[in-house]
Formats: structure tokens, C-alpha cells, sequence
């Protein structure tokens, strides 16, 4: 998939099926195998079945619940217990000495100073390089702590949902491009970081380390409203902190890649992502390749690694095959 | 990607989908912008100002250009300084002190809040307490002063409870203690002036020129930082002292 199509649906066009000439000639092989093996639905469905009851894995995700924790209360101990390994909060911190800036509150910084910041540039650049080294929205998924509350509301949302006692209402994906232009102009216009009052992330971050404040009850709200009406309202259509780390995410070497060779199409993988539309590309005959990297908005997460059962989807750091 | 004319018009619910979703993705989205924007009603009601750290930039340009990550506050040792929460709006997560509660009293001697700004939100500009301007103290209940009653002073500033802190040269160079731990016992209560960690920026004044009459009143110089220390340990309730944030020195 090229960049600027990868770019194109993240910011909110819908996925395609692609065009006839796009197909490479293994690709195109492979899904005339696949179109002759004949079975019926009932068939492969018991198949999908019987594989995935086998395969319940939550590697990834483990790993990522792990980092994630570890991360935050590392900042939380480097001030409570002064082992200042990691001082500040997510916005801002100097790890080991070291100047970080969260990239989104740097921007909102910039816009409403309007000024260049030294100190900014060199936090924003360490934290350039550390999020394309490891997959921009990498951050959401691996540190963000309002992503792991999210999962905890998604996973009662899906519980409801399957009782039918609540319903997903989704929005359009382009609200968030919208949001992310509407916060940097209001910050570039007003001279204040307008999206910094309701941002879940930083008011999390401080919660935790500086002690709880009444600004969590727009974390409340939101995942209230997440439980109840719309399956992960904010990361999916509003949070303009996913777009800065989609952007960088899209040239990452670390990224999760998709080998249609074995896969069954029974669309798991779909049901558990975040960001569904990254993954259209293991629809029965979409693959335009043997094996490509999926889009921009992948945020690393893991959870379709883990749920396939064929090992179609699998991390991978781009080159490093060549290079080994 | 383009439909082609071929293609049959998409069924109705579908369509009232796509508009209902077009609908909630505009209520909801307006929601969180309109919950943002909502951050500048403070600002419009022109609350008083608070008073800000040492070395905190011009009150705009302050709250544009701290990124709320609370550095500041992790660095100094009294923890004078806490961050604005929701009610504050935009400034929310950014830092300001009440003086009253705990002052900013130098302690970290080098100006520490200052040095882990890490964008100058806290002007690098300043290296010596002496340069910092907070605001000024004012002598708000003259009445209530006990050094103008000729009054002198016996016991802990603020009680036995109180969790302020003060750094006091003479008991320990290096760590703060609890101003409770530091029991007083004056003739005349010059606490403001005794505990103020800039030199010469309040001293304590006659009254009369009469020789034998005890009553001082005290008087804030041009050198005072605004630092909160007299309005800390000023021993009446309320304080007859206090802090007046982001005030300027004008020549009287």
C-alpha cells in the first residue's frame, strides 16, 4: 500500500477494494487458489471455529499492559519515591536528564506561544525519533494510559453489546482530521493550548503523579459515554494526539505485517482492532501483495497478532530480514 | 473509488445511517470543541490573578507557553507549587502557589523551578532569587498587625497543625523543617520581617518618634520578590499580610 494511501485513510477515506492492476502476480495467483478450494460456509465456519478455540493467546497484549503500566508508574515513582528516572508528566518529562516532549502538546505549545522553544525542539526531536523508531501510534497503544482505561470500557461495552442491552453508534472517522485542525487553529488564534483542558491523556498522566483532580470527570465522562454509546468514542474519532503519531507512524520500520498465504479471512482480526480499516487488507482477495505492511493508523497494539490463529499478522521491523 | 453511474443508488437505510452518523459525529465533535473552548470562561471572568512561580513570564504568555507537565513542582523542596485543575480552564495543569498555604521560600537556593521549565514558561532569564518579581507584599489588615500594637509573639506561627514549611538557616542548612517545629518567643512580633529571605525587602518601621513607644509598623521596599514567606508565617487569622500576585513596584 502506498504512503499517501495509507496517510489518505487515516485521516478518514474509506477503504477500497483495490483495482484489478494493482494485484501482483503471486497475489493475484494465491486468490484464484484460494477462490478454487471449495467448501461450504457451514464447513468453514466450523474450521475457524475449532482454530481459534485452540488458539487463545494474549502475548501482545500482556507485554503491552505490562509496558504500559511500567512506563506510567515510573513516572509516578520518579516523584514520589525521587528516583527521578523519568520526571515530568507525559506533555513533558526529562527522562534520565534527558528532555522529552509529548509531540501533540509541543505543537499547542508552539502554535499559542508562537515561539521557538530550544528546549522543545530537542524534546520533540528525541521524541521524534523514539516514536518512527517504534511505530508512532505505537505511543497510544504502549503508554497512553487513557488507551488502557478505554479497554477495560471497550471489553464492558462488548459485553453489553452482545447482550444487546447497548449498541455502537459510530461516528465518521474524518470528525478527528476535523477536531485536529479546529484545536490548532484555536490555539494558534487564541494564545492558549485549548485542547490541553480536555486532553484524557495529560489529565491522567498529572492524576496520577500530582494526586487526583476534579478534571477527571471528563475521563469519566468520556468512558461512560464509550460504555454505553459509541465503542472507543475518543481514540477512534476524536483524539488529535493519535493523528501526530499516525503521521510519524507511517514511515516506521516497526510495523505489523500481513501474509494472506494462510489466512482464513474469517475477519477476527477486524473485530478486536481499534482501527478496523488498517486491517481491510485481509478481506478475502483485497491482498495486493504476499506480504505488506498495514496503515498509518495501526497503533501496534498487538490484539490481531495474538488473534490469529494462522500467524497471518506479525510484527515486524521493515529490513531487518534483509539485513540479517 | 468513484461510483460509477452503473452502480444502483444505495438502500434508504444506509443512507439514514450516513446521516445520522454525519449528525453524531457533529454533536459530539462540536461537544468536545465547544468542552475545550469552555476553558476561557475563567479567563473572561477575570478571576485575581494567581500568584505564579518564580520567573513566570507574562500572565498569556504564560499559559501559552507552559506545557502543564508539572516539572516545577516535582523539583522544590518545600512543594510550594501545585497545578491549576479543571476550574482553572485553559489553565489547567498549569502551576501557581498560595502563599498562605505554603510560600515559596527559597529553599533550593539556585532557583530550581526555574531550571526544570523545560520551555521557558519559567524564564531562564533569572539566576538569583534576588531578580524574581512574583508580586508584592501589602500590608492588608493594619489593624490586625501585632507589631502595630505593640504586641510581641509566643509559640508556633500558625499552630501546632500547620504542614507549611520553612528552611531556617540556624537549625538546618539544608533541609526544611515544619514551621510547628519552630516555636517562637518574641518581644515584639517582627516574624514577617525575621523569616524573609531577600534582603532589605521589608523592614519593621517606629510609629511615633516616641522613644519609649514599642509599636512598629512593617514596610515592604522595592527588593521584596513576592514570595509568599510573610503571608505564610504571619501569626494573626487572617493574615495582616499578604501577597498582591503579579503586582508591580510603583514609586509612591
Amino acid at each position: 500500500m502506498s504512503l499517501i494511501h495509507s496517510l489518505a485513510i487515516m485521516l478518514g477515506r474509506e477503504p477500497a477494494k483495490p483495482r484489478p492492476e494493482d494485484y501482483s502476480p503471486e497475489a493475484k495467483a494465491l486468490h484464484q487458489a484460494k477462490r478454487a478450494c471449495k467448501m461450504t460456509p457451514e464447513q468453514r465456519e466450523e474450521i475457524n471455529r475449532q482454530t481459534h478455540e485452540a488458539h487463545k493467546v494474549h502475548t501482545w497484549r500482556n507485554r503491552r499492559w505490562l509496558t504500559l503500566l511500567v512506563v506510567n508508574l515510573l513516572f509516578v515513582a520518579s516523584y514520589r519515591f525521587d528516583v527521578q528516572l523519568i520526571e515530568g508528566a507525559l506533555t513533558a518529562s526529562r527522562v534520565i536528564g534527558f528532555h522529552f516532549a509529548d509531540l501533540n502538546s509541543a505543537l499547542q505549545v508552539t502554535l499559542a506561544f508562537k515561539t521557538i522553544l530550544i528546549n522543545l525542539v530537542i524534546g520533540t526531536t528525541t521524541v521524534l525519533i523514539l516514536w518512527w523508531l517504534l511505530g508512532g501510534r505505537s505511543f497510544c497503544s504502549w503508554v497512553c494510559p487513557y488507551h488502557l482505561l478505554a479497554e477495560w470500557a471497550e471489553a464492558l461495552h462488548l459485553k453489553l453489546a452482545a447482550k444487546k442491552l447497548v449498541k455502537d453508534h459510530q461516528l465518521h472517522r474524518r470528525t478527528r482530521v476535523v477536531l485536529y485542525v479546529i484545536f490548532a487553529l484555536s490555539a494558534l488564534a487564541s494564545g492558549y493550548t485549548v485542547f490541553e483542558t480536555i486532553s484524557p491523556t495529560g489529565i491522567l498522566s498529572r492524576a496520577m503523579i500530582y494526586g487526583p483532580s476534579w478534571a477527571l470527570t471528563i475521563v469519566v465522562f468520556l468512558l461512560v459515554l464509550e460504555v454505553f454509546y459509541s465503542r472507543r468514542l475518543w481514540c477512534r474519532y476524536m483524539c488529535p494526539i493519535g493523528i501526530t503519531y499516525a503521521v510519524v507512524g507511517a514511515v516506521s520500520p516497526v510495523r505489523v505485517a500481513y501474509l494472506p498465504q494462510d489466512c482464513h479471512h474469517e475477519g477476527e482480526c477486524r473485530k478486536v482492532c481499534l482501527v478496523p480499516h488498517v486491517l481491510d487488507v485481509t478481506k478475502k482477495g483485497f491482498a495486493t501483495r504476499m506480504h505488506s505492511g498495514i496503515g498509518a493508523d495501526c497503533t501496534r497494539c498487538g490484539l490481531c497478532v495474538d488473534v490469529c490463529p494462522t500467524g497471518s499478522l506479525k510484527f515486524e521491523v521493515k529490513g531487518l530480514d534483509k539485513l540479517l | 473509488m468513484s461510483q460509477s453511474p452503473k452502480r444502483p443508488p444505495p438502500p434508504a437505510h444506509v443512507v439514514q445511517e450516513a446521516r445520522r452518523r454525519f449528525l453524531r459525529s457533529l454533536l459530539l465533535g462540536g461537544a468536545a470543541v465547544g468542552a475545550a473552548m469552555a476553558g476561557w470562561l475563567p479567563m473572561a471572568r477575570g478571576a485575581a490573578a494567581r500568584l505564579r512561580p518564580p520567573g513566570a513570564i507574562d500572565e498569556t504568555d504564560f499559559l501559552a507557553a507552559c506545557i502543564k507537565c508539572g516539572q516545577c513542582v516535582q523539583v522544590c523542596p518545600v512543594e510550594a507549587i501545585v497545578l491549576g485543575d479543571i476550574g482553572e480552564g485553559f489553565g489547567i495543569g498549569v502551576p501557581h502557589l498560595d502563599g498562605r498555604a505554603q510560600a515559596c521560600d527559597f529553599s533550593c537556593d539556585a532557583v530550581q523551578c526555574i531550571l526544570a521549565c523545560p520551555t521557558g514558561a519559567l524564564t531562564h532569564e533569572l539566576s538569583k532569587k534576588e531578580e524574581v518579581r512574583m508580586g508584592l507584599a501589602r500590608l492588608d489588615k493594619p489593624d490586625a498587625c501585632l507589631a502595630r500594637q505593640g504586641l510581641g509573639f509566643k509559640g508556633q506561627a500558625r499552630g501546632t497543625d500547620f504542614p507549611g514549611l520553612h528552611r531556617y538557616e540556624k537549625v538546618d542548612r539544608w533541609n526544611p523543617i515544619r514551621i510547628a517545629d519552630h516555636p517562637y518567643d518574641l518581644d515584639l512580633c517582627d516574624l514577617c520581617v525575621r523569616e524573609c529571605p531577600i534582603d532589605g525587602a521589608i523592614a519593621l518601621v517606629p510609629l511615633s518618634t516616641d522613644a519609649a513607644d514599642k509599636r512598629r509598623t512593617p514596610e515592604i521596599r522595592q527588593s521584596c520578590v513576592g514570595c509568599g514567606m510573610c503571608e505564610m508565617i504571619c501569626p494573626v487569622e487572617p493574615a495582616a499580610i499578604v501577597i498582591d500576585a503579579r503586582a508591580q513596584w510603583r514609586p509612591a
